[in-house]
């Protein structure tokens, strides 16, 4: 047995089998009624690459490693069922840097040619290892401070931002051809390494906004993994390289997904142009509380469909559990409900998904963009929670300002508009909301929590 | 040998983004943090590394911070997988 798994070629072929083992894990992550099982079917996948590696390299009875991995394992485990659903973004985030951090300690020690062949290859792989993982490490800590509001959800701008960037990235390019030449010592370069790649993981992602964060949070899962396939490339193991390929791609594709709906270019993103140009404050109109406005409560209670949008604005005041009882009150007058989430609500992708399945809603009435879109003007009245430039018609027809061409939510189509948004500053662009001044929007601001609930008391009597 | 573990890197990056892209926008969090779970794979590396570094007696250094490896890699798959479940428990259809 022991010396079939050291047979290279058989390896191949486990490695092969669980790579797809995996992948019919992820597959099966598609289905919302299967996803559970595939998530078990990866994680399954794992705990036999782990057996698989401790029997292949003969490190079975070395106790001193299950010591780490029984410790780790608590503190995992622990970390899964302690957190609260609000606080998974930065929890991902977290644990994503912690992936990196390990790339990188097996990046430096295949520098030292622990655990690595001594040829350019190895060297090269496990220098990019490091930093890679390094970055990660570094970036995703300032991503779940940013999410968990530990530090301003503003981008904070050095001076000379992008070209600190640039010489930072040129540095670590020049690291790599340092690594032809014999005399350097490994321990320089794991040292200038490490200092480089930190910079650049704490001045690339301080740079980035709060709305920004689906994407820097996806980009950063995609590094993660890469970082993973670079270590298996410097240790010459197969099955590291084929899952860490996969998660490298997944987060990619993801990335690019969040970019497509924020209309914003990866590389802008990259060379840390953010999207909040400061835009000429347009005066705000007074708001028109005239007589023509209609009674919200008589529109509502007369409406046969409904649709709610959700956004960060109900994360972070927690309404999403007043948001439940409305849609289950107006359930009960007979309102056809239906939740329209844009790609990008929130701070992480599928953020509202979660949070409104927390509190047991159907998914069968979450509605992505392109599906409920066409439906807004057909539409009695629309409610919106928290969200502010998802929806913001600017970004059709205001070229000059920063949003524009972003895909957004019709909801300037519905009937009637009710608003529940803690102000009427404007959102991460910068830019107002022109919706806000229409007769046939109702604002109600205030920690949204608060505000929904109080309307509906005020509704249910 | 490289060419082989390059070129599984490519094929594996081609197949994950084919399977990714049919993933429904519902579920996309429970997908990144499923695969951020994945991307502690790197916890296999830290195995055998550190276990090399004992074996050729490396020095307390080298055992320590693979150990640190070792549990960090740990707490991102069993963290990652723990929370992804817990997720996906909560994706309930009614009637």
């Amino acid at each position: 047995m022991l010396e079939l798994l050291k047979n290279d070629v058989i390896y191949y072929v486990i490695s092969a089998v669980l790579a797809l083992l995996v992948m019919f894990g992820i597959f099966l992550m598609s289905k919302v009624d299967k996803a559970r099982l595939g998530n078990g079917i990866s994680a399954f996948s794992l705990l036999l690459a782990v057996i698989i590696t401790l029997l292949r390299h003969e490190i079975l009875g070395i106790w001193f490693l299950y010591i780490f991995l029984f410790v780790g394992a608590v503190i995992g485990i622990f970390m899964a069922v302690k957190v609260k659903m609000i606080e998974t973004p930065q929890m991902i985030a977290l644990l994503n840097g912690l992936g990196g951090l390990a790339s990188t300690i097996v990046g430096g020690f295949a520098l030292f040619k622990i655990g690595a062949e001594d040829n350019l290859f190895s060297q090269i792989t496990a220098l990019i290892a490091l930093l890679i993982g390094s970055i990660t490490f570094v970036g995703s800590l300032i991503a779940a401070l940013k999410l968990a509001r530990k530090m301003t959800q503003k981008p904070i701008n050095l001076p000379y931002h992008s070209p600190l960037l640039l010489t930072l990235l040129i540095l670590m390019l020049a690291l790599l051809v340092l690594i032809f030449i014999p005399s350097v010592k490994p321990l320089w370069i794991v040292i200038f390494g490490l200092l480089i790649s930190a910079l650049f993981g704490l001045v690339f992602t301080i740079k980035i906004g709060g709305a920004d964060m689906p994407i820097t949070i996806s980009l950063l899962n995609s590094l993660s993994g890469v970082a993973g396939a670079i270590t298996g490339l410097a240790i010459n193991d197969i099955l590291l390289v084929s899952i860490g390929g996969i998660v490298g791609a997944s987060g990619l594709l993801l990335t690019q997904i969040m970019c497509k709906a924020m209309n914003r270019k990866l590389l802008d993103i990259l060379l840390g142009k953010t999207s909040t140009k400061v835009v000429k404050q347009v005066s705000e109109e007074e708001h028109d509380e005239s007589q023509t406005k209609s009674d919200p409560f008589a529109v509502l209670k007369a409406a046969k469909k409904v649709i709610i949008v959700p956004g960060y604005g109900m994360a972070i005041a927690q309404a999403q559990y007043q948001v439940k009882e409305l849609a289950d009150y107006l359930k009960t007058l007979g309102v056809n409900i239906k939740f329209a989430i844009h790609p990008v609500a929130g701070r992480m992708p599928g953020h509202m998904n979660v949070l409104l399945a927390e509190v047991d809603v159907d998914y069968d009435d979450l509605y992505e963009m392109d599906a409920i879109n066409p439906e807004f003007k057909d539409s009695d009245v629309t409610i919106v929670v928290g969200a502010n430039d998802v929806l913001n018609p600017a970004a059709r027809n205001q070229p000059d300002t920063p949003l524009y061409g972003m895909p957004i939510l019709n909801v300037d189509e519905s009937k009637e508009v009710l608003i529940f948004n803690f102000d009427l500053k404007p959102g991460y662009s910068g830019v107002n909301n022109p919706l806000y001044s229409k007769t046939n929007v109702h604002l109600f601001l205030g920690n949204a929590k608060d505000t929904l609930q109080v309307f509906l008391n005020n509704l249910k009597k | 040998m490289e060419w082989i573990l390059v070129a599984v890197f490519l094929v594996s990056t081609i197949l994950g983004y084919i399977l990714i892209n049919n993933v429904p926008s519902l579920l996309h969090t429970p997908l990144m943090s499923g695969m951020n779970a994945l991307s502690g794979i790197t916890l296999i590396g830290a195995l055998i590394a550190t276990a090399i570094s004992l074996k050729d007696a490396h020095g307390v250094l080298a055992s320590i911070l693979g150990g640190i490896a070792i549990i960090v890699a740990t707490i991102n798959v069993f963290g990652g997988f723990g929370v992804t479940d817990r997720m996906l428990k909560m994706f309930k259809k009614k009637g």
